[in-house]
């Protein structure tokens, strides 16, 4: 059997593999350690974390729609401080890498947390919340800001040697601009794409499944249009793009390796099954074999683009 | 916790609109205490994607109990479940119901499928030694009233078509005042406006209950942050119904 290498480096972080876990998406690593060995994963990205501890939104919070579910968490997170006191000691203590992920309402507030976190030295990356679309101050208003997301890379770019990843939302008419203006300020990376903007309504009581009327859509619905984005987006920066969008098998993590990724989040699907991360990266191993293909690298970027003239069957 | 593919024993149903699916697991007969629920994926594939939560009812030997009414399609896929078909659950999850204080009489308070976690609950309580449980079972007419295996039960129906014509909150009060100076333990499951009616009631008699509340989930696992509950007199202003609960003191949550 061909020895497969998956590990790879983003500046100072080294992970094992490719797969990372989204944030949001499994809590702050310690909640499913009975379901998965979350030393096998590529990257935990934390939730969301803020300098205060945040409620969140009143429910419902969540709904299922086609292929995917609209959800109106509203960050609620434990706050910066407890993080470091509860959470940071194991997360540290796993043999996986750690990207801490951070959203606030002001520039100020990110700098704080990310400065704090800093002080730590309790992870490896920093992932930039600026698009979060259900909160009502910072979140959205800064994702669909040119000018406030480069500002808030500037700001925080000195603050710290480790990756800077901005992570970017979709719900803009052009998702490059965004990347290349963080580029500009000293981003690392950037992954994308954070939830599209959906509703979706009780046609009984007509009223909205959410309490906030609209929340944020995820899960394989959204694929194609995140693949479509990621596609996008490498065509025009040179930095590292992560991909994030609907993926549930090794078989969708390839499609955004092939278009050009250096690595994935996996969000949705984790809900399903926790252990889903680990399942794609031993998945993306075994193409490998397959193909015998040694390092996971040659296959990044390798999309065909020239006329497509081979007959697709899966689909039948 | 353990996500495992379960086999059908059999899925029958057992009142008009509900029915009893049995799968077998020797590790969830085994660990699942009462109060607790399994999160299912009905089938495999994204229609529907999310798992969906469901009480377990009963456990027999290495079988597990769920009841269900047909209200959507993931419950309409379970409904079609046959014999051998293999099925996706995760769990035990929750925060399980706990003993009543001795020498109390438990009340086990339900309406409609709130009965789901009562069978479960009345062995349990019978194997530690409280023999004398009262049931109090309400519908809006007979044909939604859930009589599977349950015990000493009192009904109550809206339009008065079996047992106490009224709520079962009603009937509750009604036995409250027939029976002063008994001590009991409350245990409730139900649809939020008798659970809030019946907050009501036991506030008002300064007694104490244990209540499972229902939520929509898209984890169960508490990662999602997705079914919060507003809780009274906390330094947090949400709990998680599926970590924190589904079982509650009944005083301790906002039912809205």
């Amino acid at each position: 059997m061909t020895k497969v290498q998956t590990d790879f480096k983003l500046g100072s972080m080294h992970c094992r593999n490719r797969v990372w876990v989204a944030s949001g998406t499994f809590g702050y690593g310690d909640e499913c350690l009975d379901l998965v060995d979350v030393n096998k994963i590529g990257a935990i990205v934390t939730k969301s974390l803020s300098l205060k501890p945040r409620d969140g939104n009143p429910p419902p919070r969540v709904v299922e729609t086609p292929s995917g579910m609209i959800n109106s968490i509203g960050l609620a997170n434990i706050g910066v401080d407890r993080f470091l006191e509860e959470k940071a000691p194991f997360l540290q203590s796993l043999d996986t890498s750690v990207v801490v992920n951070i959203a606030a309402g002001s520039v100020e507030e990110y700098r704080e947390v990310l400065e704090r976190i800093e002080s730590t030295d309790c992870c490896d990356a920093y992932e930039i919340n600026v698009s979060c679309p259900n909160v009502k101050e910072g979140g959205l208003s800064f994702g669909t800001n040119v000018r406030m997301t480069a500002e808030i890379t500037r700001e925080l770019r000195p603050l710290t040697g480790k990756p800077l990843i901005v992570k970017l939302t979709p719900n803009i008419t052009s998702v490059s601009e965004f990347a290349r203006a963080v580029q500009d300020e000293g981003a690392d990376a950037v992954s994308l794409i954070n939830t599209l903007v959906g509703m979706s309504v009780d046609v009984r009581t007509r009223r909205p499944k959410i309490s906030t009327t609209t929340g944020g859509l995820s899960g394989p619905a959204i694929r194609p249009v995140a693949l479509a984005k990621v596609y996008e987006t490498i065509r025009s920066v040179s930095i590292p793009v992560i991909g994030i969008g609907g993926i549930t098998s090794a078989n969708d993590a390839l499609e955004f390796l092939i278009t050009g990724a250096e690595a994935v989040e996996i969000g949705t699907a984790n809900y399903l099954n926790p252990n889903v991360a680990v399942e794609i990266a031993e998945g993306i191993t075994t193409f490998c074999q397959e193909n015998d293909i040694r390092n996971v690298s040659e296959i990044i970027g390798t999309l065909q683009t020239d006329q497509t003239i081979s007959v697709v069957k899966s689909w039948m | 916790m353990k996500i495992e593919l379960l086999p059908v024993v059999r899925c029958e149903q057992v009142a008009a609109t509900v029915y009893a699916l049995h799968m077998r697991s020797f590790y969830f007969a085994s660990t699942i205490q009462p109060g607790q629920f399994i999160n299912i994926k009905v089938q495999s594939g994204f229609y529907p994607l999310l798992r969906r939560p469901f009480s377990v009812a009963q456990t027999q030997d290495d079988v597990i109990t769920i009841l269900f009414d047909i209200v959507g399609e993931g419950t309409r896929i379970l409904s079609l479940k046959k014999p051998g078909d293999m099925v996706d659950v995760l769990g035990p999850l929750g925060r399980p119901f706990t003993l009543p204080q001795s020498d109390t009489v438990p009340l086990l308070v339900a309406g409609g499928l709130g009965m789901a976690p009562m069978p479960i609950l009345t062995k349990w309580l019978k194997a530690n030694g409280f023999k004398n449980t009262e049931t109090f079972l309400g519908a809006r007419s007979k044909d939604y009233l859930v009589d599977y295996q349950l015990e000493n039960v009192h009904y109550a129906t809206d339009d008065g078509s079996q047992g106490y014509h009224g709520t079962v909150v009603s009937l509750l009060d009604q036995w409250f005042t027939d029976n002063r100076g008994t001590e009991v333990t409350v245990y409730a499951c139900g649809p939020n406006p008798m659970l809030r009616g019946l907050q009501n009631l036991l506030q008002g008699r300064s007694l104490k209950g244990q209540v499972s509340l229902e939520c929509v989930m898209a984890c169960g696992i508490g990662i999602c942050q997705g079914c919060p509950v507003e809780s009274v007199n906390s330094t947090k202003r949400y709990r998680l119904v599926c970590n924190d609960g589904p079982v509650f003191d009944i005083h301790s949550v906002v039912i809205q």
